[in-house]
């Protein structure tokens, strides 16, 4: 029998799911009725001829419970298919982000060439602020916020995580 | 204009439920489902039982489906009828009962504006039913019902709800017949060979196994009942039945070490601990089976043979697991064995038997007999042995004369014991009774109940009534909600706050009141006599036993300790005060 007591690892879990009313809410549902952990959760229609969605979920736990979220997750009907990308091979993963930076002068120079840096572009501007658009790995994103703070960051908006295998197989 | 081809919303869904095998209806009827109830007049192929409270439709269903192996089916109204049914859904998906639950829903072009009776009852139900539908198109009502029929029964079954707006069952629309729907979903039932082949080389390797199988057994059928005994009988080895296993292995046979887990015997409970192979099949180490996890079974290798993955691992981590539909597992289990001869070490066998047979030597269920007051272990042994050649179908409500019940019968044939055990449903017993009757009209079903419990849903007796549904109904009163008030006794310094009921009606007048027969025994040489008279009559009965109030369940594993530290009686207190309840053990 293995130790019950583990590390807690962060996993990226890649849902096939009827696109149906409702379905959204059982997996939301079902981790906040298990208590399991949302880190990031992406959801919209990958294949419209088949009605099928793709939900991605960030979520964190030992390995017995991460087996458990799969497992419940597979139970749901309208579910199709489980993939947890972290323990199946290679995947990549990106998320987008808008920034907004509100500030003039010097700050304003140093939030454009970090922005340069980080790959960042400028998708909305005023005489007194940029709206940036980053996409990256989480860590990424992370970063380019972390650095902005300073330099006037007033929102952002995040799409979560969106992942999938490397390699030309499908799921 | 009417196309001459499309129905009502109404009419396809009779056609759909005739199509999928139902006959009989547990419902109430309201508003929205009006067009419906209309439909089902005009027929004769479904009959419907009117219960007085939709939570017993719920259960009656359950009583249906259970003693039957048949999905069982449910007509509420919206809004009120289907927040009633809510408890019995719950139910049914703890301990995996199949149940088409229809309920009525405002029309479409009323939802989310707080219309009359309008919940919205696929929100509610999401987590307490294995799927649920909100139909919002006429054309696709019997496909949905199919399915909904398909997914009830299939896997690990469980309730489905479907809301059917009224617009949809007014509406005309096409019927689709079940053979030209197919479903997306179907789980796996064949168990991989390789493991199966493996479980039986750990299994033939044992010195001290034992089999611990559970509901999942009686939920794969008869056929499946039968080949774990037969499998458990080539083998020799001993078996334990959970709560909702009873009745999958005969429960007189030399093998059978009786109930495991809180209130199990000594001997299944220390074989479990003991053990270096476990196999459980269909059973899902339930909290009140494994007590303190830290503490469960240190020794053994352990296989699990279970239709849903989700049960694999949860509690506890084996060490091989089988996911497949018992029946289909056991068998092969059975041809591998057959072909492979194994030769198991009879030697250790013995020996293991013998300690077994030390165990039993404690005779964990014995209590101090009496001649001036009934102990209620004492009047369900009577109720046994006078009814167990008419092979009973047994009801229980939830309490202590639940357990007793458990430890005390010795049911032999499966589908005949019905309780609730993972919601542990009070009311549960009397409707779920009413269900059985319904399946089952010349069999004697029998519910046995405590004082408390039985009021949950004793409006039921006019049903019963009704509908000429002759359960008999063994009420143990000991004017205590007497599993409440053991746990103050040994857990809370004896402070028996709130569990005493200071006045409860007269059962015998109650049960006239009813239309109903009402018999009652206060000393234990009267057991008997009520007993026969209760049997001698056609028609529905309650027997009211005036039992000891004192009377405590025992064998107890106490919350948070572990199989070898049960509580064997009242002298035995040296376990008292147990010291944390967050390991394991929960409420009553
Ligand atoms: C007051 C009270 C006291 C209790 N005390 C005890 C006690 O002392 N001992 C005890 O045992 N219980 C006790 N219970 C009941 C307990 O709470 C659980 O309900 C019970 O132990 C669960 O039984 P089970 O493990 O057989 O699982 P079930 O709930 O019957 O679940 C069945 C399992 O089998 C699987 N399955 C379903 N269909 C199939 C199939 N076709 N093929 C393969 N697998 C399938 C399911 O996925 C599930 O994992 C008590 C309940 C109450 C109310
Ligand atoms: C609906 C519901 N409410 C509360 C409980 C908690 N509970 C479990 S057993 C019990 C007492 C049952 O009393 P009774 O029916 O008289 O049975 P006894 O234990 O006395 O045999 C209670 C209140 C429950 N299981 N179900
Ligand atoms: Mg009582």
């Amino acid at each position: 029998m293995t130790d019950a007591v583990q590390d807690s690892n962060r996993h990226t879990i890649s849902v096939l799911v009827d696109n149906e009313s409702g379905v959204l809410a059982r997996v939301i549902g079902l981790f906040s009725g298990r208590g399991y952990n949302i880190e990031s959760l992406t959801v919209a229609e990958v294949d419209a001829h088949e009605n099928l969605s793709r939900i991605t979920i960030v979520t964190s736990g030992t390995r017995m419970i991460i087996e458990q979220i799969k497992n419940q997750l597979r139970r749901l009907v309208p579910v199709h298919k489980v993939h947890d990308l972290t323990i199946e091979g290679p995947h990549v993963s990106r998320e987008l982000a808008l920034i907004k930076v509100a500030s003039s002068g010097e700050k304003r120079v140093e939030a454009l060439r970090i922005a340069d840096i980080f790959r960042a572009r400028a998708i909305d501007s005023t005489n007194e602020s940029f709206v940036f658009e980053v996409v990256g790995a989480t860590e990424k994103v992370e970063a380019f916020i972390t650095l902005m703070q300073p330099l006037g960051l007033v929102d952002v908006s995040r799409t979560g995580v969106v992942a999938i295998a490397r390699g030309p197989k499908a799921l | 204009m009417v196309h001459h081809d499309t129905m009502t919303g109404a009419e396809i869904l009779l056609k759909a439920l005739v199509d999928q095998g139902v006959d009989v209806i547990f419902g109430y009827p309201g508003g929205a489902v009006l067009p419906i109830y209309d439909e089902l007049a005009k027929q004769n192929r479904i009959r419907h039982i009117l219960v007085r409270h939709e939570q017993a439709a719920v259960h009656a269903a359950e009583g249906y489906a259970r003693s039957t192996g048949k999905v069982g089916c449910v007509l509420v109204t919206s809004g009120p009828g289907a927040t009633n049914a809510v408890t019995g859904l719950a139910d049914a998906q703890c301990d995996s009962v199949p149940l088409v639950c229809l309920t009525g829903q405002v029309p479409t072009h009323l939802i989310g504006n707080d219309a009359f009776q309008e919940a919205d009852i696929t929100g509610i139900t999401r987590p307490c039913t294995k799927h649920n539908y909100l139909v919002k198109d006429t054309n696709n009502l019997a496909r949905t019902v199919h399915e909904a029929f398909h997914v009830a029964r299939s896997g690990r079954p469980g309730p489905v709800l479907i809301d059917l707006p009224k617009d949809v069952v007014q509406n005309r629309g096409l019927y689709q017949p079940p053979s030209k729907t197919k479903s997306k979903y179907n789980p796996q039932v064949k168990g991989d060979l390789r493991a199966i082949e493996q479980a039986v080389e750990m299994i033939a390797g044992a010195k001290r196994p034992i089999f611990y199988v559970g509901g999942g057994v009686i939920n794969s059928g008869v056929a499946a009942c039968q080949l774990l005994t037969q499998f458990v009988r080539m083998t020799g080895f001993p078996c334990t039945l959970t709560l909702m296993g009873l009745g999958a292995f005969p429960g007189s046979d030399p093998l059978f070490l009786g109930m495991l887990g809180m209130h199990g015997t000594v001997e299944a409970n220390m074989a479990m601990h003991d053990c270096d192979v476990m196999i459980n099949i269909g059973a899902r180490f339930d909290d009140r089976v494994t007590g303190r996890l830290n503490a469960f079974s240190p020794k053994s290798k352990k296989i699990h043979i279970d239709i849903d993955p989700s049960s694999i691992n949860k509690n506890v981590a084996v060490d091989l697991s089988i996911v497949g539909d018992c029946a289909h597992v056991i068998e092969d289990m059975i041809k591998v064995w057959k072909a492979r001869q194994p030769k198991i070490d009879e030697r250790a066998l013995r020996a293991w038997w013998s300690k077994i047979e030390e165990w039993r030597g404690a005779d964990s269920l014995r209590y101090p007999a009496s001649d001036t007051i009934i102990k209620p272990q004492y009047a369900i042994q009577r109720l046994y042995d006078l009814t167990k050649s008419r092979n009973p179908y047994i009801c229980t409500e939830v309490g202590q004369h639940q357990m007793w019940a458990a430890q005390h019968l010795r049911l032999d044939s499966p589908l005949h014991w019905l309780t609730s055990g993972g919601l542990g449903t009070m009311g549960y017993g009397l409707p779920a009774a009413m269900g059985v009757q319904t399946a089952h009209p010349d069999a004697l079903v029998i519910d046995i109940a405590g004082e408390s419990s039985i009021q949950m849903n004793i409006q039921e007796m006019a049903t019963l009534v009704q509908h000429n549904l002759p359960v008999k109904i063994v009420i143990l009163n000991n004017q205590y909600m007497g599993m409440v008030r053991q746990w103050q006794e040994l857990i809370h310094g004896a402070r028996y706050s709130e569990s005493h009921m200071d006045h409860h009606p007269d059962f015998v007048k109650l049960a006239e009141a009813f239309g109903a027969v009402g018999l009652r025994a206060e000393r234990p040489d009267q057991v008997d006599g009520v007993i026969q008279e209760m049997l001698a009559v056609n028609r529905p009965v309650i027997v009211e036993m005036r039992t000891d109030a004192s009377e405590n369940v025992f064998p107890m594993i106490m919350p948070g300790m572990a199989h070898n530290e049960m509580v064997l009686g009242q002298e035995d207190r040296s376990r008292d005060n147990p010291g944390s309840e967050q390991d394991g053990m929960v409420l009553v």
